[in-house]
């Protein structure tokens, strides 16, 4: 019973991660039309910004900004040297070109902080453990994680439902030529949908630098799940991004922790060890085939 | 008359002689290594212990003059089997540098089927320790059942009863459970395996803390070993359970990546830079010198190896092309100061060496370190070796 309890707050906070990097993703790729390849490159540079920031100062708090306006800023670059010469052309190009980027911010981080992982220490507020059941403890860290997880996602209704920008960007993932045939400048609306993306994972590489290695190529290890998340989700839509992140996060942690018990009870130990990682491996993909066999446009698509 | 021209003759011909050896063509050294990926850092530490060694030597090895072409296989061995045959084409015949042994088992097999020689400075797959040994493949660090098996040996000398083993799902990982499970006399809970490019852990964390062990193995190095040695210090659970593991899940640099979570682990290895012998005293003053840092256990067998190739090449003056069975034969005697101490080679051409228990502690400054503890193992060789026979 607690061990499920454990499990579903270890399920939490990886659909937390998840959301803050699938959020900006599916901004990207519903609104803008652009594969993004590049888009764990950002989380990668918002870990390696906190990490140097902590290592000057010893402040989280100011490693929370640096790499809030790090990847923001390395987001904004991008898009203008990169992106914006990509609107028109096809997904192949978007892939090649994004796919570019990440190897060259890989070289780029190697070359500026070395190719030795820094350390980022948990900070003392967010240190030990607390008891979220008589005789459960669970680190601060984690709690933290889901609890950023939550404001970013409340912060995101706001302004998506609540503000004029917002509104546009719903309008722009609906149909972003008539929203740009109304008379907005839709190519200043894809810079900001870009920087917020990159903004975004920037957050989640500060979050997770504390409990996670920072180290080259951190972003491409979970980009692949970024994307099943936006999928299952339904390109596009931020709410999409939130049930896609839950889904696959508590689906890949109940899938680790309980497919490897039930396998060595169902077969014998010499093949149930193969079978059970194969099918932790493959648990969310399991889950993205059923969805797509449902509902193939995810399951909360952007209207177009 | 006829005297005098033979005393020429014979002077001429020494004059030639000397003149050969002084412009003597330099041996060309193939080194294949992973220098880019995150691994990348190993792969700069076997370079720099390797050319630490032809530094000392005024650019040759063992009095002979060489030349290390030094090329990246991105930890892809496609890539690393391909750098092999252009070099291959290219006439070099002797090969090192590879750090991964799924690299090495693709690219050992194309070297030694033509004739040519691979000293491997780390890499100990057990492909070619058995059955299909081969008499020009040689591994100087270990073979890759040593490290979880000593750390099973050491598990036992420390009283562990109950004991966790985690590994990523890949062959590494199996083996070395294998070779944990091979010597390990207690009772084993789980054996848990991660996926291949897994970075959170905290679900097999809460799995270990369900099961109440007395002590973990884990082998997973690099960044997913820091991952899961910040995570498992976060946890809490590093209070009441020891970590049992080899030297390779919490190298020098996982070990500053990780800040204090690594203080109490026990690991088992063949070398630290505290080792007490005149070659490793010498070798980590030269290669602090050179470099500014420490040197981990991967720059000293990388520089054990340079050394070793250097005993050999002395004695066949560096003609490997003319003389290989007497190449192979200055190999095997492994006639070369070892950083280690005590180092000889197997029939399989092995390693035969001591493991060592150290624990990470503070040191005199305040850091962590690794501290030496005492000998797991004395003249420890691996169990494939009774499977090999030689035929040369």
């Amino acid at each position: 019973m607690y061990m499920l309890v454990e499990q579903a707050m270890n399920g939490l906070q990886y659909s937390a991660l998840l959301f803050l990097l699938s959020a900006g993703l599916t901004l990207i790729f519903g609104i803008m039309n652009v594969v993004n390849l590049a888009h764990g490159s950002f989380y990668m540079v918002g870990a390696f910004c906190a990490a140097m920031a902590v290592a000057a100062t010893g402040s989280f708090t100011v490693a929370i900004l640096a790499a809030v306006v790090g990847a923001g800023l390395y987001g904004l670059i991008v898009e203008r040297l990169v992106i914006s010469r990509l609107y028109h052309r096809e997904h192949l190009d978007h892939v090649l070109a994004t796919l570019g980027v990440l190897l060259f911010t890989n070289a780029l981080v190697t070359m500026v902080f070395g190719r030795s992982p820094p350390f980022v220490a948990i900070p003392p507020m967010f240190s030990g453990s607390v008891p979220i059941l008589p005789g459960l403890n669970y680190p601060i860290m984690r709690l933290a994680f889901i609890g950023a997880g939550v404001l970013v996602a409340l912060g995101m209704w706001f302004l998506i439902s609540k503000t004029k920008v917002g509104m546009l960007v719903r309008a722009g993932a609906d149909d972003s030529e008539t929203v740009e045939a109304l008379g907005v400048n839709i190519r200043r609306l894809f810079m900001l949908v870009f920087a917020l993306g990159a903004l975004l994972c920037g957050f989640a590489g500060v979050m997770a630098a504390p409990l996670l290695a920072v180290e080259i190529g951190m972003g491409e290890k979970v980009l692949i799940t970024t994307f099943v998340v936006i999928v299952v989700g339904g390109v596009g839509s931020v709410r999409g991004a939130l049930l896609g992140s839950l889904l696959v996060g508590i689906t890949d942690t109940i899938g680790r922790a309980y497919i490897p018990i039930w396998m060595s009870h169902l077969l014998p130990p010499q093949y149930s060890d193969s079978v059970s990682s194969s099918l932790v491996s493959a648990s969310i993909y399991i889950l993205m085939a059923i969805v797509l066999l449902v509902k193939p446009r995810g399951l909360i698509p952007a209207q177009r | 008359m006829l005297r005098k021209l033979a005393l020429s003759g014979f002077a001429a011909a020494v004059l030639c002689a000397s003149g050969v050896a002084s412009a003597q063509e330099p041996v060309k050294i193939g080194f294949i290594t992973t220098l880019s990926t995150p691994a990348g850092y190993i792969g700069e530490d076997e370079r720099d212990g390797f050319m630490l060694a032809v530094k000392q030597d005024g650019g040759k090895l063992g009095g002979v003059p060489v030349d290390v072409l030094i090329e990246d296989d991105g930890l892809k061995p496609g890539s690393g089997k391909q750098s092999a045959e252009k070099m291959l084409q290219s006439g070099v015949r002797l090969f090192t540098g590879i750090n991964f042994s799924n690299v090495l088992v693709a690219v050992a097999p194309s070297v030694v089927k033509d004739g040519g020689f691979y000293v491997s400075l780390n890499a100990g797959a057990s492909n070619f320790a058995g059955k299909a040994c081969n008499p020009n493949f040689f591994s100087v660090a270990m073979q890759n059942d040593s490290y979880s098996d000593t750390a099973a040996m050491a598990a036992n000398q420390l009283g562990v009863k109950k004991m966790v083993l985690i590994a990523p799902a890949y062959q590494a990982g199996r083996d070395a459970l294998h070779g944990f499970k091979s010597a390990y006399k207690g009772e084993i809970l789980a054996e848990i395996y991660t996926k291949l490019d897994q970075s959170d852990f905290s679900v097999e964390l809460a799995r270990i803390r369900s099961l109440h062990p007395d002590g973990i193995f884990e082998f997973l190095p690099g960044g997913a070993g820091i991952n899961f040695a910040k995570q498992f210090a976060n946890s809490g659970l590093n209070k009441t359970i020891k970590m049992v593991t080899p030297l390779y899940s919490m190298d020098d640099r996982m070990l500053a990546a990780t800040g204090q979570a690594g203080q109490g682990y026990y690991l088992s290895t063949q070398w630290t830079a505290s080792q007490d012998n005149a070659a490793s005293k010498q070798f980590v003053a030269a290669f602090e010198k050179a470099y500014n840092r420490r040197p981990t256990v991967y720059a000293a067998t990388s520089y054990d190896t340079a050394r070793l190739i250097g005993s050999a090449l002395k004695a066949v003056n560096g003609d490997l092309k003319g003389k290989p069975d007497q190449f192979r034969a200055a190999l095997r005697k492994a006639d070369f100061e070892s950083v280690r101490g005590n180092f000889k080679f197997g029939p399989n051409q092995y390693p035969i060496q001591d493991w060592y228990l150290v624990q990470v502690e503070p040191n005199a400054e305040g850091k962590l370190d690794y501290k030496p503890l005492n000998v797991i193992v004395k003249n420890h060789g691996d169990p494939y070796a009774s499977l090999c026979k030689m035929d040369k």
